[in-house]
């Protein structure tokens, strides 16, 4: 069953989730279109694996079979469902 | 005639794509600008199996055809055709990661669809194979149209039969252009390129991808920013200790070389010009070349490890505070060796203000060729006493002046961001890639490079100023009873820099070393030796600059002076970069203007302070 949906950058460590939906806009063109680049898309696994030292920003997400680094302001705009609650 | 067949090698950044363009053109390639931008265009020949030469060109990476860098800008426009410096490539070999397919296969199919001759290189089949996937590259063959060659670029496996398909489809025809830019729109492609990568898959065993792991320990909350600590002290120790001798070795070769030149010619102005002109000047910038290789070794060795994507991610945070990016930080950092190579570096990051504005900021991190002119002054100024346990009052100013070199970076950037370069931006996304080992020849290459650009500058711009300088300071030539200093058009100069700058507490002698130490900072302590040392000679016994110094400076001025060096803009090389990499004079002049007046002020701050003090 499909836990809630909640913003990425709420998301714990090393737990997986498909992406619900992006508000893509509350990202900037070109972060959209980065974004999209590295494969963000409804429906894609992700999961976050490692934060950033300092105010725990910015993120490292693993997208499909990348890692990508984005900032916790980005990832705030792609909301998750968790596999289950 | 016919010219030479081009062959466009494109792919996503990280696919491999630079290893696979070293391993087909070894040693026979070019760096170069595409007019206009500041984007590198790498060329480099090779030979078909039948003998015949074609020519090979590196686009800068790009996820698609709808760029978001200048970089991908250069890419698309060089596919479409439409690049100015470039003629449209008869060939395309498009690169992909075998382990990552379904990222990469979707910027593959756009380019398909341009209707270039194309042949696609699957590579890192290796790497795939150690995370346990097993590719059928002739399934995808069969669903992509083209031929597909896999290849392990960095063994040069899969090269012969890269130069075959290329030979074969240089022989056809070439077909009729379909597309102009993206067609499909980029889900839809997205959705492709993930349906034809899996059904690409023979077999997925999962296993700990080793990537995973180091990562666990690189960028551990805590073990991450102390690893980064530690690479960072060994890089400077290796700077700064291994240069000494083959610096020490340059700067004697030039000198010997410019007295052995010296002796040879007949005493007159053109003797002077090759020995104190050019020699003395080209060779005060060529001392640094061994500080800038190592740094660039490390930078190249990091660069291509992985880890320099890890250490962006480390100091983004920090670096944001300050209105820049991760990407900033090893630039920023480079330029505590010396600000060229740092500017050089700030082509890694992608959003130009981001960029512009670590430019403009990059000249206020302590450079090694201020050192020297620290270590004189405080020698001479600063009583060698103790303030504290282990603490002497001299490294402590030292410190001072690097850390308010660097506050005044941060201060800058926040002003600049605010003002000149607003907008932008806030952008900081980047691919972790995999961690691999450097390859000795990927690294020589890059090395020999950025060795080249540098003798090229020197060889320039540089010999053109130092030949300016020397003029100014030579003629016109002194009669008898006449100090050269005095009647020279560099004295005159001199005199004139003398009325702005005497306010701040500087005297004749330090206005006649400002316009040489353009050339290198440096240089102002031997302009300032040369001075006292003619001076010097009815005076009783010898004395060492420090002592002369110190009868002649007031603290004050000694100290206004610090501060000048901390800010001023004294350095021709760095001007010249600036001009380079943000292609015309328009943002080396703002920050030439900018530092001189914060130096102007933040120095007359500090000699009026003092004054107040009672230390004029």
């Amino acid at each position: 069953m499909t836990g809630p949906i909640i913003p990425l950058d709420q998301l714990k460590l090393g737990i997986r989730a498909r992406i619900a939906a992006i508000d893509w806009s509350a990202l900037g063109e070109k972060e959209a279109s980065r974004l999209r680049h590295f494969g963000f898309d409804e429906g894609v696994t992700v999961e976050p694996l490692h934060l950033g030292p300092f105010g725990r920003d910015p993120l490292a997400i693993r997208v499909g079979r990348m890692t990508v680094a984005i900032r916790r302001s980005h990832a705030r705009a792609v909301k998750v469902a968790t596999e289950d609650a | 005639m016919n010219p030479i067949p081009l062959v466009a090698v494109a792919g996503n950044p990280n696919a491999g794509k630079s290893a696979l363009f070293n391993a087909l053109t070894g040693a026979r390639q070019k760096v170069g600008n595409y007019p206009g931008v500041t984007v590198e265009r790498h060329v480099g020949k090779a030979s078909l199996p039948d003998g015949s030469p074609i020519e090979l060109v590196d686009l800068p990476g790009a996820y698609g055809l709808d760029p978001t860098s200048p970089d991908e800008e250069v890419t698309r426009d060089v596919l479409l055709g439409k690049q100015k410096g470039e003629r449209l490539p008869n060939a395309l070999l498009i690169v992909v990661d075998a382990s990552n397919l379904d990222n990469h296969l979707r910027f593959a199919l756009q380019l398909i669809d341009l209707g270039l001759p194309t042949v696609v290189a699957l590579n890192m089949v290796d790497l795939a194979k150690r995370d346990g996937l097993e590719l059928d590259a002739a399934k995808l063959q069969e669903e992509l149209g083209v031929p597909v060659v896999e290849t392990v670029a960095v063994r040069k496996r899969g090269m012969a039969e890269i130069m075959d398909q290329l030979q074969s489809l240089l022989l056809q025809p070439r077909k009729v252009r379909a597309g102009e830019g993206p067609g499909e729109d980029l889900l839809h492609l997205q959705r492709r390129a993930r349906e034809i990568a899996m059904g690409a898959i023979v077999r997925e065993t999962p296993v700990r991808r080793i990537t995973h792991q180091l990562d666990g320990i690189l960028l551990h909350p805590v073990g991450g920013p102390l690893i980064l600590a530690a690479i960072l002290f060994l890089m400077f120790q290796a700077v700064f200790s291994w240069s000494a001798v083959p610096a020490d070795a340059l700067e004697a070769l030039t000198l010997d070389a410019g007295q052995a030149i010296g002796n040879a010619l007949p005493d007159g102005w053109f003797r002077s010009m090759i020995v104190d002109g050019i020699f003395a000047g080209v060779g005060a910038v060529i001392v640094f070349l061994p500080q800038i290789l190592i740094l660039f070794l490390f930078i190249l060795v990091l660069e291509s490890t992985g880890y320099m994507v890890r250490a962006a991610f480390i100091m983004d945070r920090l670096m944001s505070s300050a209105g820049l990016s991760g990407r900033a930080f090893i630039p920023l950092l480079s330029s505590f060796a010396c600000a060229v190579p740092g500017i050089m570096a700030t082509r890694t990051i992608e959003d130009p203000k981001d960029r512009l504005t670590t430019i403009l900021v990059a000249p206020l991190m302590t450079c090694s060729a201020r050192l020297p002119v620290y270590t004189l002054i405080i020698a001479a100024f600063i009583p060698a006493i103790t303030v504290g346990p282990g603490i002497g009052l001299q490294g402590l100013v030292l410190f001072g002046l690097y850390i308010s070199g660097i506050v005044g970076a941060l201060l800058a950037s926040l002003v600049l961001r605010k003002t000149v370069v607003k907008g932008g931006g806030g952008h900081f996304m980047m691919e972790l890639p995999k961690y691999q080992l450097p390859r000795l020849s990927d690294v020589a290459i890059g090395l020999w490079q950025r060795a080249a650009i540098f003798l090229k500058r020197a060889g320039t711009i540089i010999l053109a100023t130092t030949i300016v300088l020397w003029a100014l300071a030579s003629f016109p030539q002194a009669g008898p009873g006449e100090k050269q200093s005095d009647v020279s058009i560099a004295g005159y100069i001199a005199d004139g820099i003398h009325t702005v700058v005497a306010p701040i507490g500087f005297n004749k002698d330090i206005s006649m070393a400002l316009l040489p130490a353009m050339a290198a900072r440096e240089v102002a302590v031997a302009a300032i030796g040369t001075v006292y040392s003619l001076d010097a000679e009815n005076e009783q016994g010898l004395q060492t600059l420090e002592q002369r110094l110190h009868g002649r400076w007031s603290l004050a001025t000694a100290l206004a002076f610090l501060a000048w060096f901390i800010f001023a803009p004294q350095c021709i090389s760095t001007i010249a970069v600036t001009r380079r990499e943000t292609n015309g004079w328009k943002w080396p002049m703002f920050m030439v203007g900018y530092l001189f007046v914060v130096a102007y002020i933040v120095a007359g701050a500090t000699y009026w302070t003092a004054v107040a003090f009672g230390l004029g």
